[in-house]
């Protein structure tokens, strides 16, 4: 990372292409020198904005998890038909770019989810 | 913990030191549980193991653009159950996307929970009595299942991956311990532990054998007694307790040789190798440690009400340490206890002690003569006839045991099958008058059992038993018989 200190003069250390080519890399997307520069500068608007909220008195204001305010919504525990999964089985293998055995053939991945 | 744990590890058994002197081991672990559920954690599709590659799968499961996932209200009843059955605090919790690129989740993120656990701050108490720290256990869902073809197997070479769903979206529970434990036979009686709860509680079949339970380890060392905490490496693919050893053993070992080279670890996720008994470093840590993890906006919060959970804690069943203590209590020992709550048979054990069963010959039977299909429907008094019937003399104990496994079978009494057997007590004066009958044919023999040295005496005690048995059908008991042999050559 390079040394940001003089181009920073605000608390927060500006956003910059090295740190937009990591997020975009972690979300894979290609881009560009040209790109890399633009949206640091736009992104780091964006983290402008949410700034502001240090501005503000908010000990006594709950996080918000979602903007409903709604909690507890279930489902019960009832199975789809057999002939249910079936179809979707059918659909979906139908609609797979390639498949083998029953399975998605994809690109080489190593192992499992972490 | 609330015990004294030993300043340094050993070897259950041989006392063989697994550490260099003045190093312990710190361990904490993630075990990851299948919900037992009937449907998926977000979606209808049915949660069963096995079956034909993607036959359990639901536009939800799959991914599929313009779906919305709605919770399983089972799972998070299922997930209270555990929270409470590890004392945990039970909480307003929050799912969150854990973003990352692989195919064995169609959406390209996990759901699962990050800053708000639905359980924290819990403990585990071990058979042993110890107590481990449980920090969470969160909600989740499982990933589906990517297979690698390819001629080495190895990721670099060109090749495929084939991808099954039928597990992802399974529920799950991880429940992460503090680093509370000190060595590799802790480590397995904390999953042990915990395995028992899940299954006691029909929270998880806990089948470490089809995935359904599965264990990371977090592993560090550092000065014996020192407190601190160093550098960590979570060993992943640990498939059976006995690999979870190994692997714990193995690690703290290659960091202990890391620092007396005058290196350390680095923090990172290694995989272990079972046939070649070592760990190996996973995928590059820097990036796959940013999962960029957000709360979801298609799922509102989960805010079990205090009504709710006191109904969930007051239908939860007794844990296992409570029912294996319940046996103690009455006279059982503590190994054949925890067999018989293993077996689910503590409950037969118990109400044919309550009916005058002799306690430690009751949990003798159901730990070496009860693991047969169909124990569990033995009708108690029966079984308390049985023992009775043996502990008055009037079955030796390989006649009780043939005649128990009758009782399984057909359900009768064993007064019944065993005058049909023609299993009558043999009268100690007939078997008297029969042995003594038996040393008078066989002279050299008794003149080798009385005065020969112990190899002799043990080889001459199987001769006559096996005489008395082959004159009895069987029928003698064999403990009777050596008695009298004693009695009769310690008389001269």
């Amino acid at each position: 990372m390079p040394d940001t200190d003089d181009a920073a003069p605000t608390d927060r250390d500006h956003l910059t292409p090295e740190e937009v080519a990591k997020v975009a890399r972690l979300a894979l997307l290609e881009l560009t020198d040209d790109e890399r520069s633009r949206f640091a500068t736009q992104l780091d608007a964006v983290l402008d904005l949410a700034d502001q909220l240090d501005g503000f008195e908010l000990d006594d204001v709950p996080p918000t998890a979602h903007p409903f305010g709604l909690v507890n919504v279930f489902r019960r525990d009832q199975p789809e038909t057999d002939a249910e999964a079936a179809e979707f089985r059918r659909l979906a293998l139908e609609g797979g770019p390639e498949v083998e055995d029953g399975r998605f053939k994809v690109p080489p991945a190593l192992g499992e989810a972490p | 913990m609330t015990t004294t744990a030993p300043a340094t590890a050993t070897d259950a058994g041989t006392g063989h030191e697994l550490l260099p002197d003045g190093w312990e081991m710190v361990i904490g672990l993630e075990v990851h549980a299948e919900l037992a559920t009937a449907s998926k954690m977000f979606s209808p599709a049915p949660n069963r193991f096995g079956g034909e590659p993607n036959t359990n799968v639901h536009p939800v499961c799959l991914g599929l653009p313009g779906t919305l996932p709605v919770v399983n209200g089972k799972a998070i009843e299922l997930g209270i159950r555990i929270g409470l059955a590890l004392d945990c605090t039970v909480q307003r919790c929050v799912f969150a996307r854990k973003n990352y690129f692989y195919p064995d989740m169609p959406k390209d993120y996990q759901i699962s929970q990050y800053e708000l656990a639905l359980n924290v701050d819990g403990r585990l108490e071990l058979a042993d009595g110890s107590v481990v720290g449980i920090e969470r256990a969160h909600l989740e869902e499982d990933t589906g299942k990517s297979t690698h073809i390819g001629d080495s197997g190895r990721i670099h070479d060109a090749g495929y991956s084939l991808v099954d769903y039928n597990r992802a979206g399974v529920p799950l529970i991880e429940i992460v311990s503090r680093p509370d434990l000190r060595d590799p036979e802790q480590a397995k009686s904390y999953v042990e532990e915990l395995r028992a709860i899940l299954v006691a509680i029909g929270a998880s079949d806990g089948k470490m054998e089809e995935g359904s339970l599965r264990v990371d380890a977090n592993v560090s060392v550092r000065p014996a007694g020192s407190g601190e905490l160093r550098t960590r490496c979570e060993i992943k693919n640990v498939n059976s307790l006995r690999s979870l050893g190994r692997a714990i053993t193995y690690e703290a070992r290659r960091h202990v040789d890391l620092y007396q080279a005058g290196d350390a670890p680095r923090q990172e996720t290694r995989h272990w190798d079972e046939e070649d008994g070592r760990t190996r470093p996973g995928r590059s840590k820097e990036e796959a440690e940013d999962y960029r993890y957000f709360d979801d906006p298609d799922l509102v919060p989960v805010d079990p009400s205090p009504g709710w959970i006191d109904e969930i804690r007051a239908a939860l069943p007794a844990l296992p340490r409570h029912r294996r203590q319940a046996l103690v209590d009455r006279g059982a020992p503590a190994a054949g206890a925890a067999l018989a709550v293993e077996r689910d048979l503590d409950g037969l054990a118990l109400a044919a002690i309550e009916a005058g069963a002799d306690a430690e010959r009751t949990v003798t039977h159901v730990a070496n003569n009860l693991a047969v299909e169909g124990a569990g429907s033995l009708d108690a008094s029966h079984f308390a006839d049985l023992v009775k019937l043996e502990t008055g003399g009037g079955l030796t104990a390989t006649q009780a045991k043939q005649v128990l496994a009758d009782m399984v079978e057909t359900g009768r009494d064993p007064a019944t099958i065993a005058a049909e057997k023609g299993f009558e007590a043999m009268d100690t004066d007939e078997l008297e008058s029969l042995l003594d009958g038996i040393i008078a044919d066989h002279p050299d023999e008794w003149a080798r059992f009385v005065g020969g040295d112990d190899g002799d005496r043990k080889k001459m005690q199987g001769v006559f038993v096996g005489q008395v048995m082959k004159a009895t059908r069987g029928q003698a008991d064999g403990k009777v018989v050596n008695q009298l042999l004693n009695q009769r050559a310690s008389a001269g």
